[in-house]
């Protein structure tokens, strides 16, 4: 059975930009601030490519939710190998206020639409860290879930995922169709070679809007302020573990 | 370490313990030492969505497979040419513009260029360096005017990565004026026959082969020379020394001699005669190509000084508050800009068809004066830190040192720009 891989790939704020928030404390300033594709999406991308290249999956649709630029995010998925892509177009205030509710609502009913077996995502995303898209993802389609995943492996009608968890690693055995979200070590990412970032221009990519879907995009979150991170302070150095622990006790930690 | 997230692999992160966005800041600035252009979007001027999506590709070989090892090797005097080669050529960034038909991607020489300024985030002179030899200071004139065998057998590889390339122009006695090499080729039979010396051969320690210019005949020094592709691995090819430098560490520089070196002459790249033509041609892209390397290492400098100098205070306030400093640091920015334009403009223009040699020259004068400038004036303000090895500023104002010098010292840049605007004095 080839299954058909639906692979969520968000556009974040490039990991290595320092982050500053706005004066009027809204948000994050992402004015002429360099974006690219969220590292746990790339992960779940990089997957299903390999799935395919094992003929496990027989296609794969990059789908991105937000404005315009987004497009970009998609072709450098289609680059790495993804078959087409999908631009989910929201953008002003409902772009401000998307959050993983309403992805998991958007990407559920592509996955019915596209008629896929497989919803593939990083595990969070590295700008709001929410790790719940995934999730909500499974339960709006009622689908089991492999979250975490370090290892995904198509055994019969049935998904193999080793998940990383707190204390160790679990394996589970969960049935098709699924949602897998991609930790870390399950896999790392391919460069676009140059040649395959030619021929993602040629790739189809449809854009749709998320009423197209059916979807409503009504925030239940409020954002209140946003603020900087207290600065750290400096720490001090010990000489001995027992100097260590003299100061842990003074301090009333241990 | 690569990145964060490997660095976090690393470090047994579980899935619920992900370190805020602030905890990988510091992460990547271990092993970047703070980020430095990541704030713009990329140009619109030259640059399509396809350069930058070429450019985003490359970056990240960079910090994977380059950045976390560049200290390394600038302890070692060398850097590991063929695998850096394999992976940038399985990659597709050794032939951008070069032929489909040999290995190439086909398209205009602007993505090269785009290659070229991305490989600035490359922290020190020399890999970059080594890479534009074999992209494009070694191979243009092969892909120009080389018949068909030999580019299935010196060009398909270097542009793979599986042969490494360099050029040997310059020898012991002859740097700026070319025309006046000694190194000589001359048929015997089928062979060519090869004597001299070449020094400054960059990559030289580690080529598979040379684009070898040389004397064929003993016509006029402009129609007497010829460029050969000649394999290192011959016998009388004596590689004498690996050259220390003040700069460009990374980089093996050799000094080679050759003794009755036995080369087919159907290795001739296009016709006899030709070859310093040919090289003055090939010089126009190794300018622009030096020109494009030197805009981000020059802006990361800057902005490194930025953050070290807001940090650092001294007389209660920060070094960056005094105005000389930040009007300073503005100022050179404002000329690495003027510089880009001008690149871009002789880019847009070569890639039309026309000579561009006065606007490259002007490039390459300019990028050589500009980056003893900027590495100058941020050490003075790193103070005592920016004299010690541990900072990229006193790394970037040893390495960056040599484009005045290399590929054309600002003199002959000066002399073609005096050609062109007909004031080089006549004999009277
Ligand atoms: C690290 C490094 C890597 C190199 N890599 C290569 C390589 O891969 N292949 C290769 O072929 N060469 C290479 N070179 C050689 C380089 O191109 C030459 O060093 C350069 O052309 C200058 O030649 P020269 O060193 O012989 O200096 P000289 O020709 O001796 O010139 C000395 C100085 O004279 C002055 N001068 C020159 N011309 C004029 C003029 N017309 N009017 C007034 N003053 C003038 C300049 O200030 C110049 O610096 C490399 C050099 C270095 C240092």
């Amino acid at each position: 059975m080839a299954l058909r891989a639906l692979v969520g790939v968000k556009r974040v704020i490039d990991y290595a930009v320092k982050i500053r928030v706005k004066p009027d404390k809204t948000g994050v300033v992402t004015d002429g601030v360099k974006h690219s594709m969220n590292p746990f999406c790339e992960i779940a991308i990089e997957e299903a490519v390999r799935l395919k290249e094992k003929k496990i999956v027989s296609e794969i649709i990059a789908v991105s939710c937000g404005p315009q630029q987004c497009q970009e995010t998609i072709r450098t998925a289609l680059a790495m190998g993804a078959d087409r892509g999908i631009h989910v177009d929201v953008s002003g205030k409902d772009y401000e206020s998307l959050g993983p509710f309403q992805v998991s609502k958007i990407l559920a009913a592509l996955a019915k639409k596209e008629n896929v077996n497989l919803v593939l995502l990083g595990k969070q995303a590295i700008d709001d860290d929410c790790n719940q898209t995934g999730q909500m993802t499974a339960a709006q389609l009622d689908w089991p879930q492999g979250t975490f995943a370090s290892e995904v492996k198509v055994e019969g009608e049935k998904l193999k995922v080793v998940r990383e968890i707190d204390g160790g690693l679990e394996t589970i055995s969960i049935k098709l169709p699924a949602v897998v979200t991609a930790d870390l070590r399950l896999n790392e990412p391919r460069y676009a070679t140059l040649p395959n970032i030619m021929k993602a221009k040629k790739k189809k990519l449809e854009t749709v809007k998320p009423s197209d879907l059916g979807v409503t995009l009504a925030s239940q979150v409020q954002i209140l302020s946003v603020e900087e991170p207290p600065q750290r302070q400096a720490g001090v150095k010990v000489q001995t573990t027992e100097d260590l622990v003299a100061k842990l006790k003074e301090v009333g930690r241990i | 370490m690569a990145t964060w997230w490997a660095a976090s692999a690393r470090a047994g992160l579980r899935a619920w313990a992900l370190p805020s966005r602030l905890r990988r800041l510091s992460d990547i600035s271990s092993a970047r030492n703070g980020d430095l252009q990541a704030t713009l979007e990329p140009d619109p001027v030259l640059f399509s969505q396809e350069h930058n999506a070429l450019q985003e590709s490359l970056r990240k070989i960079i910090d994977k497979e380059i950045n976390p090892f560049i200290d390394k090797w600038e302890e070692a005097g060398q850097f590991p040419a063929h695998k850096i080669f394999k992976i940038l050529g399985q990659a597709g960034f050794l032939g951008v513009d070069k032929a489909t038909e040999y290995g190439g991607m086909g398209l205009d020489f602007s993505y090269s260029i785009a290659v070229a300024e991305e490989l600035g985030n490359i922290r020190a002179g020399g890999v970059p360096m080594a890479i534009g030899v074999q992209s494009n200071m070694a191979t243009p004139a092969l892909s120009k005017f080389g018949s068909n065998e030999l580019k299935q057998q010196f060009l398909v590889p270097t542009i793979a990565g599986d042969l490494v390339a360099c050029l040997g122009v310059s020898e012991a006695k002859a740097g700026s004026d070319v025309a006046n090499i000694h190194t000589t080729a001359v048929r015997k039979g089928d062979d060519y026959v090869i004597n001299g010396d070449k020094m400054w051969i960059t990559n030289g320690c580690q080529a598979d082969w040379m684009c070898l210019l040389a004397n064929t005949s003993d016509a006029a020094p402009h129609k007497n020379k010829s460029l050969i592709c000649m394999p290192m691995k011959l016998p009388g090819v004596h590689i004498n020394k690996k050259i220390d430098k003040m700069g460009m560490r990374s980089s093996d520089t050799a000094q080679i001699f050759f003794e009755d070196v036995r080369v087919p002459c159907k290795y001739l790249i296009g016709e006899e005669g030709m070859g310093f033509t040919y090289q003055m041609l090939q010089f126009q892209e190794e300018r622009m190509w030096g020109v494009a390397g030197v805009l981000k290492p020059l802006e990361c400098l800057i902005q490194e000084t930025i953050d070290y100098t807001r940090q650092r205070k001294i007389f209660n306030q920060p070094v960056l508050y005094n105005q000389t400093v930040h009007f300073r640091l503005a100022e050179l920015a404002t000329e690495i800009e003027l510089l880009r334009s001008l690149l871009y403009r002789a880019v847009a223009l070569y890639i039309k068809g026309n000579d561009v040699t006065k606007f490259a020259s002007m490039g390459k004068l300019k990028a050589g004066r500009l980056a003893r400038e900027v590495t100058d004036s941020c050490l003075q303000f790193w103070g005592g830190m920016g004299f010690t090895n541990e900072v990229l500023v006193s790394r970037l104002y040893r390495d960056m040192r040599l484009i005045s010098i290399g590929g054309g010292a600002d003199e002959v840049m000066l002399s073609i720009i005096c050609k062109y605007m007909d004031t080089i004095p006549r004999k009277m």
